[in-house]
């Protein structure tokens, strides 16, 4: 027998259909996988069922009646009860205090008692029969009737008794508690605080409070995101403990293998829309994987060749912590080119934002460094270094000029040729600046002269003002610029009415409030803004979310355009079309490390899918083969001695930026 | 003289207890409502009118005491209601939204307090039912004079803060008031009336506060009349919630010190009217002392409701 089944379930927010016309059906005693992408609906549908959204079409039925469940109390009502990823504890209470929240005093209805008592005293009164004579008889109903009366009126007191009595936080509600949690084999104090608990804790209260409440119906929502291996073990343990009682189980989760070890059916969704629901032992993770994310869609973005490896950010063993103390980055390496697209893939909350915000400056970075190559145009630096292979190397890079300015192409020169040349000074070396970024604030980021741009996820509260109109917002970036106490609006209106005229900004004037505008033109001020500082590194995240399909196109382009200036941009997304059809190379993230980093045109949706959602034994790390030199690890070593032998000059000039560095520091712990 | 500096101050203290009594429980709700002192002032006005109606009516003093929480309480619920109503329904920003109730009370008293004096309305005859000690006569010992000679109004603030103390502390109801303060997402996922439970807080912390207002034209000033004072005591009061880390019981002690505090200045001799006036901040400046000590301590019992100032809806993503 079906014990829930939804039918037709559609859920919109503004614009976007978070749910469209979704089936799905939950056996009695069964436990089913929700599995999906980002974003493919699946919190939202079990959210509608709990009572925290209503749905705007569909039906619900359980146990094969149709139900309305528009508060989490209606929910409640129909046995079902959420585990939500993010817990819906107070921190203040103790466990037990949490768990017995919200319950509702068992029913007591004056009339209904009052009714009971009469048809007690009308069998007594039958009961009597017929052997008494008549005076008996009418003293022995009066008093059967008097009995019942008295108590009738003593009703009202009996209840509001009870109700003091209910309401009164006896010290004895925690021994069903903990029937309840030794029948499932938890391990729990009581009277424990929510903030003292940890992580795996807090989920066994919510499992707790859910069973408490008389949940039949069980949706957990990753539950497993949070969780040691072992707590994972224990998890399942008690979960199949719970099929054996007879409850059904709902699991939202992203890792494959944990869907085929514990569910029964996995239902998948993408974009919303229900694709299908399989028997776990007759499915494979290959072929979830394709479920989940679907045929490969050509976008037809237009993909030029990088530009080569010039190393513009070096990211090497970052970790960033987490508001939970763990560890939301781990261990994460990479480099970014000057003139590629570095997608970073990876499911929602899996490192994206901190890995960013830490290389930004504005998360505090626990370990490693992040080092920004800093092409210094104007700075010419003599090379004396007659090593050939290295100077190839260099050149292929970009790195020599004629005096003139012009780019040096060595083929087809002889070696003695190169050597006369270097030497003589006729072709001239440019030194990339390196900064070390780490525990460096937005501001003494920008002061350094690094130009690094970042779209952040949260446009509106991050990237820009709502409040501000577009001039203002192009202020954020220059007011600290010019010696006047006024500000001086001529140039960000210029750069405003810039923006709004080659990005097609809708929007009734320059003047009007960033808020006011739709998701995909706020997206173009804060992207246009971003760009407008022509950024040596530009990191967006998530930049085309909630965008409608043109909106998004002149995002990719913007993008494109910015490699083509040989900009190094990161780009982290969550369509994996887009992301293989943007980007030159693919950084995957899984649980804050990474998993692979590949070639974007060679990647599949697939492969990516399962790089997402379980870490390899072995971490690929593609890089481009260092054009025109012969083997990949020499490439490796000659980035080691380029930094062992630096010549004096160059030393020299690596000591008068640190000086100037530090110069700038001071001045700003003057202001 | 020490006598009567500790009656009148208790009997002060009062009026910082209603105050901070109501107060609390709008910020056990998640709302910080600063128009405390204009819902003090709306409440002052109600319950001298319900005195003067109940009294010129020829009650005794007992319903004259009745009609004069009962309006107190009207009108301090109803400037409740239409904070509730702002804050809770559409949303708008606690502060500002307080702050206007406060300024809106506070002219409206004034406009009322000088319209009265112009009419020549004295509730000096009418206010007797409130000053009367609530005992009877008693005896003029010190232990009676301190703790016995008090008008009713002042037990009932203590009854008052006791009973909201108790309800906080040891029922399902005052955990379910904690738990919409704290985290209105889990009270709402649990089961609780979020909304419901927030106007109720509102409506009945400011009825409660209206008492005060109340109580201080009609005992502390014996009924005479005098604008600017109650929204002064009304800033104390909230300061008091702060000072008594969001619990009426510490509240009850509390108050007692800051209406020591706010009526020593009177009792010092040898002091310029400048210096009396400038002692008037000690209950301010202990009031930031405590915030600094919680601070340091940084117990998370002691923390302000953790979802206060801030609205709710459930479909927010």
């Amino acid at each position: 027998m079906k014990a829930i089944e939804l039918v037709g379930i559609t859920k919109t927010f503004g614009s976007i259909h978070a749910n469209q016309d979704v089936n799905l059906d939950v056996e009695q005693g069964e436990i089913l996988s929700l599995l999906g992408e980002n974003g493919s609906g699946k919190t939202t549908l079990m959210n509608m069922l709990a009572g925290i959204y209503f749905p705007d079409a569909g039906h619900i039925f359980v146990d094969g009646k149709e139900v309305v469940i528009k508060s989490p109390i209606d929910a409640f009502k129909h046995k079902i009860g959420m585990v939500h990823q993010h817990f819906k504890l107070v921190d203040l209470f103790t466990a037990a205090d949490n768990i017995i929240l919200g319950e509702k005093m068992p029913k007591f209805s004056i009339k209904e008692k009052a009714g009971d008592y009469k048809m007690q005293a009308a069998n007594e009164i039958s009961a009597l029969g017929d052997n008494l004579d008549e005076k008996a008889k009418k003293k022995a109903i009066s008093k059967i009737n008097n009995n019942k009366n008295l108590k009738i009126c003593a009703l009202p007191f009996v209840k509001f008794g009870k109700m003091v009595a209910f309401n009164h936080l006896s010290r004895g509600r925690a021994k069903k508690i903990q029937a309840i949690a030794d029948q499932y084999g938890f391990d729990i104090d009581l009277k424990k605080k929510v903030y003292e608990m940890s992580v795996s804790e807090k989920q066994t209260v919510e499992i707790i409070k859910v069973l408490y409440r008389g949940a039949d119906y069980l949706i957990l929502d990753e539950p497993t995101a949070v969780l040691t291996p072992q707590e994972i073990e224990k998890l399942f343990a008690v979960m199949r403990k719970m099929r054996e009682n007879g409850k059904s189980i709902i699991i939202i989760t992203h890792k494959l293998n944990e869907v085929m070890e514990i569910s029964d059916r996995v239902a998948v969704l993408r974009k919303g829309k229900f694709i299908g629901a399989v028997k776990t032992s007759e499915t494979s993770e290959k072929e979830l994987t394709e479920m989940m994310v679907g045929e490969k869609v050509d976008l037809n973005i237009e993909r030029k060749e990088p530009l080569g490896n010039n190393p513009r950010l070096v990211v090497e063993g970052l970790t960033v912590k987490n508001k939970d103390g763990g560890h939301a980055v781990e261990d994460v390496t990479f480099t970014v080119n000057g003139g590629e697209i570095l997608g970073i893939a990876g499911i929602s909350g899996n490192g994206q934002k901190e890995l960013l915000e830490g290389i930004a400056g504005l998360q505090p970075v626990e370990s490693g460094t992040i080092i920004f190559h800093n092409p210094k145009e104007n700075k010419p630096v003599t090379f004396f270094h007659n090593d050939l292979k290295q100077i190839k190397h260099k050149a292929e890079m970009g790195m020599f000029h004629y005096p003139d300015g012009t780019k040096v192409d060595l083929k087809g020169k002889s070696n003695k040729e190169i050597t006369r040349l270097v030497n003589e000074e006729q072709i001239l070396y440019y030194e990339n600046e390196i900064i070390d970024l780490n525990k460096k604030t937005p501001r003494e980021i920008q002061e350094l002269g690094i130009k690094l741009s970042f779209v952040p996820e949260d446009r509106l509260n991050m990237g820009l003002v709502g409040n501000m109109s577009i001039i203002d917002n192009m202020m954020l970036r220059s007011y600290r610029k010019g010696k006047s106490i006024f500000v001086n609006r001529k140039r960000p209106k210029a750069l405003a009415d810039k923006i709004i005229e080659d990005l097609g900004v809708v929007t009734p004037s320059d003047m009007t409030p960033v808020r006011r505008l739709s998701g995909g033109n706020v997206q173009k001020v804060l992207v246009g803004r971003e760009i407008s500082s022509s950024p040596k590194v530009l990191m967006s995240a998530y930049p085309v979310r909630g965008l409608d399909v043109n909106s998004s196109y002149l995002i990719y382009n913007l993008l494109n355009e910015q490699k083509e200036r040989n900009t190094a941009v990161v780009f982290v997304g969550e369509d994996l079309d887009v992301l293989l059809a943007l980007s030159d190379r693919i950084l995957v993230l899984c649980g804050g490390k990474v998993s692979a980093i590949v070639d974007a045109r060679k990647a599949t949706k697939e492969q990516l899918g399962l790089l997402m959602t379980k870490m390899p034994e072995e971490v690929e790390r593609y890089d481009y083969a260092p054009l025109n030199l012969e083997e990949k690890e020499e490439a490796g070593e000659l980035v080691e001695q380029q930094v062992q032998e630096t010549t004096p000059e160059q030393s020299n000039e690596v000591a008068e930026v640190a000086d100037v560095a530090e110069v700038a520091k001071e001045e700003n712990t003057n202001d | 003289m020490f006598v009567t500096l500790l009656t009148q101050a208790i009997r002060f203290s009062a009026v910082f207890l209603y105050g901070s009594t109501g107060e609390t429980i709008i910020e056990k709700s998640g709302h910080l409502n600063l128009g405390i002192p204009g819902i003090m002032c709306f409440g002052a006005v109600g319950g001298c009118l319900g005195a003067n109606m109940a009294y010129n009516a020829g009650m005794g003093n007992f319903l004259t005491i009745i009609f004069a929480i009962i309006f107190a309480m009207l009108f301090g619920g109803a400037m409740g209601l239409l904070y509730g109503w702002f804050t809770i329904s559409l949303r708008c920003n606690q502060n500002v939204t307080g702050l206007t109730i406060t300024t809106f009370g506070a002219g409206v008293f004034g406009f009322w307090v000088t319209s009265m004096g112009e009419k020549g309305i004295k509730f000096y005859k009418a206010s007797r039912a409130f000053t009367a000690s609530m005992f009877g006569a008693v005896g003029d010992d010190w232990f009676s004079t301190i703790f016995l000679s008090h008008g009713t109004l002042v037990y009932l603030a203590i009854v008052i803060a006791i009973i909201v103390a108790i309800v906080l502390k040891k029922t399902r109801t005052g955990l379910s008031l904690t738990a919409v303060g704290e985290n209105p997402a889990a009270a709402d996922a649990a089961g609780i009336k979020v909304i419901k439970y927030k106007y109720v807080a509102c409506v009945l912390g400011a009825a409660i506060a209206g008492i005060g207002g109340a109580f201080y034209l009609l005992d502390c000033t014996r009924g005479s009349l005098e604008p600017g004072v109650i929204e002064g005591m009304g800033w104390l009061a909230v300061a008091l919630v702060i000072f008594s880390l969001w619990r009426p019981g510490i509240g009850i002690f509390g108050s007692f010190i800051f209406g020591l505090l706010y009526i020593l200045p009177n009792y010092i001799n040898g002091v310029g009217f400048a210096e009396k006036e400038i002692l008037k901040i000690i209950p301010y400046a202990v009031t930031a002392l405590v915030l600094i000590v919680i601070s340091f301590f940084n117990k998370r019992e002691t923390q302000p409701p953790a979802a206060l100032g801030l609205s709710y809806f459930r479909e927010d993503r």
